[in-house]
């Protein structure tokens, strides 16, 4: 047994790890071990990942690449491989991978089994977009081989599945066509809601990345920067060089506190104001502008702490991201990671997938026991109200009311979970 | 015919060889043979390198490990296509301690993979080395080889077979361009090593473990311990006197 913590490190459980490495073996360890869930780099945030007292297929040793077609760029490898370790194999060679969320220190398998999504949703989607093969593997031994045209349900179940259907073994994505690693960028600072929209729906047709930071703990209304980006093939730079940083130790508090987030913020927005405008910049830091501070989620201190990402339709968007800013400023809380993106019209491929046509709002929160989860009841309601739902990825305390009316296709999905396969996550929010 | 470098890796589908052979994939073209037990699971590694690097030429060779006729074919076959500029000789496997102590025929199995084989197919290559005056010879030892101890003595007593062959090639080569280096790595994190980890064992990334290796080859190091700390521990083992060592539980 091993203490396993997920990003959010809220907890530390004991689970059975057991490595898988062998692909063809991966049924033979399944089968003598169960029940169990899949792990891959535990860069979920809550415990959809985590499976306390019980087994963990720890996936990182199914790290190989098996084909890669350069002129197709058809990629086939086994799950376990990081989508930094695509990325740096393919750029190189005019290829991308099309969706990639803000950190590429993620297995393929928890990629697909999230269905990630990134800055540019509104062009490419979500990761599931643009799979076209998984070889899943069940617990009774069955490999079921699914893509969007071969027994497209099993497709539709695992992509965003969260592990439940079945441990991902291989996996072939069809990659974009990329001219380097360089992409145009430009900071736009904004006042309120208002402009962020605007922005927002002037960006989103010429640019192919969007986000935007808001500043959560100014109590004046909204004002943030927004970021856009759009690859540019015509530059010939040397690539940065990668310092990592760690986070030495464990702080005995969180760093992010009342004190500490007001100035942090405030910095932050001028400091950006200041640099604001275009330049080039390589993907890395644009992409992953985290990955470089190794082990960044300690500075929350030793009780961890939560995401809390949702999405609400357009049309209830601005009240309901108004009233959601209104409750975490009044709190006090909140944290310097506020990320708001919208999402474009097109239709997750999964049944359990989070994205949905609307705007999404990510928010850190160190924990603080009852009175942080007191603010998610209040933001819950918001939510509720609005029609939206939580991203499962990064959720630890969801009601079940919300995640039934956030995820309507659950029932349809229930029927090809494995049932010999289940996390905390399951349990909490599905009963097994 | 190009000036690739040749490199041969016997037990290609260990982990710490897989990531050394990614590593010598990474950057450059080389032309690399891979010689495994399992023809399916050494494809498989060979298949993630030709991805990696296209340019390289990787062939995969199936052969056995015990016997010294076969591992003398299988050597001579390698370089009879041409002189070798690398060996890395990887294989293994962890025993329990306990498992060597109530069998015999594990506690045979545990040295003949750990000590015999390697070395046979070191002398194997040795031979050639020796003929064409140029290459460079990695064997990987283990800590575990530096002072028995109760909880792995068996394997231990293996690895420290290596490293007295070892320091026997080196005595033979000195003065001459064959260099022979002879890896010590401490507990790294593989499938070799699971139950450990499950166990709370803290163990170094393997990435790392490749990194270092694939360096000291690169220069022609005697002796490396990885991660480098292991060399102080070592000596702080190897020196403790055997009246306190023996009370101690390692
Ligand atoms: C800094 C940071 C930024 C992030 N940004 C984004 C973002 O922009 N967009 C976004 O969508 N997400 C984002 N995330 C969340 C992250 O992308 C997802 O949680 C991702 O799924 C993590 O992958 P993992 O390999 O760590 O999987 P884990 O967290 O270990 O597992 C995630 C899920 O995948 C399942 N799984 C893993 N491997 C397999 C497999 N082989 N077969 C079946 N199931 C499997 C697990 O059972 C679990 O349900 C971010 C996370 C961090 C830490």
């Amino acid at each position: 047994m091993r203490l396993v913590s997920s990003w959010g490190r809220l907890s530390a459980c004991p689970h059975d790890v057991l490595v898988l490495n062998d692909r063809s073996k991966v049924s033979n360890v399944l089968a003598g071990h169960h029940p169990g869930i899949a792990h891959g780099m535990g860069r979920s945030y809550g415990d959809v990942c985590l499976n306390p007292e019980g087994v963990l297929w720890n996936t990182t040793g199914l790290d190989r690449f098996i084909r890669f077609d350069e002129n197709t760029g058809r990629l086939t490898c086994e799950a376990g491989v990081l989508l930094r370790d695509v990325q740096r194999l393919v750029i190189p060679r005019g290829w991308i991978l099309p969706v990639t969320p803000g950190t590429q220190l993620v297995t393929v398998g928890g990629a697909i089994a999230n269905d990630v999504h990134g800055k540019n949703h509104h062009v490419h989607g979500t990761f599931g977009d643009h799979v076209k093969l998984i070889k899943l593997v069940r617990t009774d031994g069955e490999i079921i081989e699914c893509g969007p045209q071969l027994r497209s349900e099993w497709f539709a179940a695992t992509v965003g599945g969260l592990g439940l259907t079945g441990v991902i073994v291989e996996v072939e994505i069809q990659l974009n066509r990329a001219a380097g690693p360089w992409l145009e960028t430009e900071t736009i600072p904004y006042a309120n809601l208002d402009e962020f929209f605007q922005l927002a729906d002037d960006s989103e047709a010429e640019w192919e990345h969007t986000v935007s930071w808001i500043d959560c703990v100014s109590r004046r209304g909204g004002r943030g920067l927004f970021m856009r980006g759009t690859p540019r093939g015509d530059f010939d730079r040397l690539e940065p060089q990668g310092h990592k940083l760690t986070m030495p130790l464990l702080p005995r508090i969180s760093l992010v506190n009342r004190l500490s987030l007001p100035p942090i913020n405030m910095a932050y927005f001028y400091f950006k104001k200041w640099q604001a405008g275009r330049t080039v910049t390589h993907y890395e830091p644009f992409f992953y502008p985290l990955d470089n501070l190794l082990e960044w989620n300690r500075m929350y201190g030793p009780k961890g702490f939560f995401q809390y990402q949702s999405v609400v339709p357009r049309e209830f968007g601005k009240d309901a991201l108004q009233a959601m800013l209104e409750q975490i400023a009044r709190s006090g809380d909140g944290s310097f990671l506020a990320v708001l993106k919208t999402f474009g019209n097109r239709p997750s491929v999964g049944m359990m997938s989070f994205p949905r046509p609307g705007v999404t709002l990510a928010l850190d929160f160190p924990n603080k026991g009852a009175r942080t989860l007191k603010l998610f009841e209040r933001l819950d309601a918001i939510v509720r109200e609005a029609r939206g739902r939580i991203y499962l990825a990064k959720d630890a305390r969801m009601p079940r009311d919300l995640f039934e009316s956030g995820y309507p296709r659950l029932n349809e999905f229930l029927k090809y979970r494995d049932p010999e396969i289940g996390s905390q996550l399951s349990r909490r929010l599905m009963g097994a | 015919m190009e000036n690739k470098k040749r490199i041969v890796i016997i037990g290609a589908t260990s982990a710490i060889a897989e990531h050394c052979a990614r590593l010598w994939v990474q950057g450059t073209t080389v032309e690399l043979t891979l010689v495994g037990r399992d023809a399916t699971r050494t494809e498989r590694v060979a298949a993630d390198l030709r991805v990696r690097s296209p340019q390289s030429n990787i062939r995969v060779v199936q052969a056995e490990f015990l016997d010294p006729i076969a591992i003398q074919t299988v050597v001579d076959a390698i370089a009879g296509h041409g002189a070798v500029d690398a060996v890395l000789i990887a294989h293994g496997s962890l025993p329990e301690q306990s498992l060597c102590q109530a069998d015999l025929t594990t506690c045979h199995e545990a040295l003949d993979i750990n000590g015999i084989s390697p070395v046979l197919y070191a002398e194997a290559f040795a031979k050639h080395m020796a003929k064409t005056g140029h290459g460079t010879l990695a064997l990987i030892g283990s800590v575990a080889g530096d002072r028995g101890r109760k909880s792995n003595y068996v394997y231990g007593a293996a690895k420290g077979m290596v490293t007295r062959y070892a320091q026997g090639l080196q005595h033979r080569f000195a003065g001459t361009a064959v260099k022979i280096v002879l890896i010590k790595p401490g507990p790294t994190d593989t499938p070799m090593t699971a139950h450990l980890k499950n166990q709370g064992a803290k163990l170094a990334p393997v990435e790392d473990v490749a990194k270092k290796i694939v360096d000291a080859v690169e220069r022609g190091q005697a002796v490396v311990y990885v991660p480098g700390k292991w060399k102080l521990i070592m000596w702080v083992i190897r020196h403790i006197p055997a009246v306190i060592f023996n009370k101690t539980n390692l």
